[in-house]
């Protein structure tokens, strides 16, 4: 019998933190704070209305595209929130997803031989998906002492007369970075010079704690070579809904609504009605949590000052990136320590890409008190280490 | 403005969490979080700090009545007077007043039904402004407060990568 599978895809390497969650999922008091979605269950007029849209027998198809109230209503949003004008019948996809979105985004715009830009530690997907469009990933290895931002600089260093696009994975998962106005300035002058596309992953958009996120797409030129990427998972709560949105050039968007309909057909009906609900009257909802998630940030920075432990202070998500450089270990065998002797999972930052290798990518999608419990067995296990240091 | 309203999210949920870890949530100096609540205190935001408990859970008997009180207002202090002699009975957990078929809403906590019934009968009927009552015995509390009751909380989150 021959081989069934497909080189390119059998060659890509599986993600290296799986054997960490599995001893994680065997582990059944382990305190996890390795999770990557929100802890809020959706808000219940949102679930309220899908539910709605279920007893009505609202249980078909939508376009393609996705429900055009549902369109109007993020161009609505998006308006409001960033002053960007989208129109929502031709320059508008929804998606299962922001990561289908980011998908579809790179399959409609590589050729084999392009190279795409990608900045590390960062969401697992772009690598992978960019590899199985033939293009070549570059990576960037962002910086620390940027406290993780990119720079003009970083992506001068990576650009070659191949490079047709560049993700902008900010606000970040994992590192909890974020792009500032200036920042993002810098950056599209340089997009604009070397010709490139941005794929701009603003899945956390609504979770920054200092001032308002800004959008790459409000600096001018920039809308017309960017595919906006967001969605309703983090800001609303609403992971297990499966529903995101691109929105970029009608060129583009038109190709990418082509592979959606072949591959997806459309996004789930009964989802997209709950998420009217929530684009139309969830600002609250947002206001509410973010002032949680805002709560438990300063709670972590304040626990990791206290230990000593350097740490940058995150703007954005709703992860904390602490440096455990110190004790001289990888940052899979301080987790896997941790997990064994104090059964707290945290997720080596080497799970994001090799720029993660000294860094622990710690979740605040939890309550206060599971964090206070999990501060102080990550104080008790980090007396331990120096203890064995000085010894 | 914004700084008073989230304090008092905080402690309306959670009044035990201690002046430190409040300034460390909030990112304010602990002086400033003491000077707020004492403010708060003083000009009667924040009249007490309560426990919620779920009485069902011990032995002891409890009822809970919510009593509708229909009254004829008095010439020039409305409600208030009348409210103000039904609030003073211990026994009186909460009085509303309110739009609509009746005018004040009664809560009371009694050990029996009997004690409950002895009040409305006794004391309440018996003011004189009082016209008519109505008493609703609550059954089983599912949500006060904003808390819901008997259910422990659970993270049903499962493990995706990453």
């Amino acid at each position: 019998m021959r081989d069934p599978l497909a080189q390119k895809v059998v060659d890509i390497k599986p993600s290296g933190i799986r054997k960490f969650f599995d001893i994680v999922s065997e582990m059944k008091d382990a305190i996890s704070l390795g999770v990557g979605e929100p802890d809020f269950d959706t808000p219940w007029h949102i679930r309220d209305e899908g539910i709605y849209a279920l007893e009505k027998g609202k249980t078909f198809y939508t376009s393609n595209a996705g429900l055009k109230e549902l369109r109007v209503e993020i161009g609505n949003y998006l308006k409001r929130s960033q002053g960007v004008d989208y129109d929502p019948l031709k320059e508008m996809l929804i998606t299962v997803g922001g990561s289908e979105g980011i998908d579809m985004a790179l399959r409609a715009m590589c050729d084999p031989g392009d190279e795409v830009l990608i900045p590390q530690p960062c969401y697992v997907s772009y690598e992978p998906c960019t590899i199985l469009t033939g293009a070549k990933p570059v990576i960037i290895d962002l910086k620390p002492e940027n406290e993780f931002r990119l720079t003009a600089a970083e992506i001068e260093d990576a650009v070659t007369d191949k490079t047709k696009i560049l993700i902008l994975p900010f606000p970040n998962n994992p590192t909890g970075a974020i792009m500032e106005k200036s920042d993002l300035e810098a950056v599209s002058e340089v997009v604009l010079k070397h010709d490139l596309y941005v794929i701009s992953d603003e899945i956390y958009a609504e979770l920054t704690y200092k001032g308002k996120h800004v959008s790459i797409t409000t600096i001018p030129g920039m809308k017309e070579r960017t595919i906006l990427i967001n969605g309703f998972s983090k800001a609303y709560a609403m992971t297990g809904w499966r529903l995101g949105y691109a929105c970029g050039p009608e060129n583009i968007i038109a190709q990418m609504t082509k592979i959606h309909q072949f591959a997806i057909m459309c996004a789930p009906t009964t989802s997209q009605y709950a998420a009217v609900e929530a684009v139309k009257n969830g600002d609250e909802d947002i206001a509410k949590m973010r002032e949680s998630y805002n709560q438990r940030r300063r709670f972590l920075l304040n626990a990791f000052k206290e230990m000593g432990i350097e740490c940058f202070e995150p703007f954005g998500a709703f992860y904390v990136f602490p440096c455990i450089k110190e004790f001289g270990m990888t940052s899979e065998e301080f987790a896997t320590r941790f997990l064994q002797e104090e059964k707290v999972a945290a997720v080596p930052g080497t799970a994001f890409g090799d720029s993660g290798e000294g860094y622990l990518r710690i979740s605040y999608a939890y309550s206060l008190e599971r964090l206070k419990e999990a501060m102080t067995r990550f104080d008790r296990f980090v007396k331990k280490l120096r203890g064995e240091k000085k010894a | 403005m914004e700084f008073r309203e989230e304090l008092l999210r905080i402690i309306e949920k959670n009044s035990r969490i201690d002046t430190k870890e409040l300034a460390v949530i909030m990112g304010v100096t602990e002086e400033s979080v003491i000077e707020e609540l004492k403010a708060l205190e003083e000009e009667g935001t924040i009249c007490g700090y309560h426990t919620m408990i779920n009485w069902d859970n011990l032995s002891t008997e409890k009822v809970t009545a919510l009593i509708e009180v229909k009254v004829t207002p008095q010439r020039g202090q409305g409600f208030d007077n009348i409210a103000e002699r039904i609030y003073k009975y211990p026994e009186v957990e909460s009085v509303y007043l309110m739009a609509g078929t009746y005018d004040l809403m009664v809560i009371l906590e009694g050990k029996t039904i009997r004690e409950v019934s002895g009040f409305v009968a006794e004391k309440l009927s018996a003011l004189d402004t009082v016209t008519a009552t109505a008493t609703h015995f609550i059954l089983k509390k599912y949500k006060d407060h904003g808390t819901i009751l008997a259910r422990k909380e659970e993270d049903s989150r499962e493990i995706i990568t990453p």
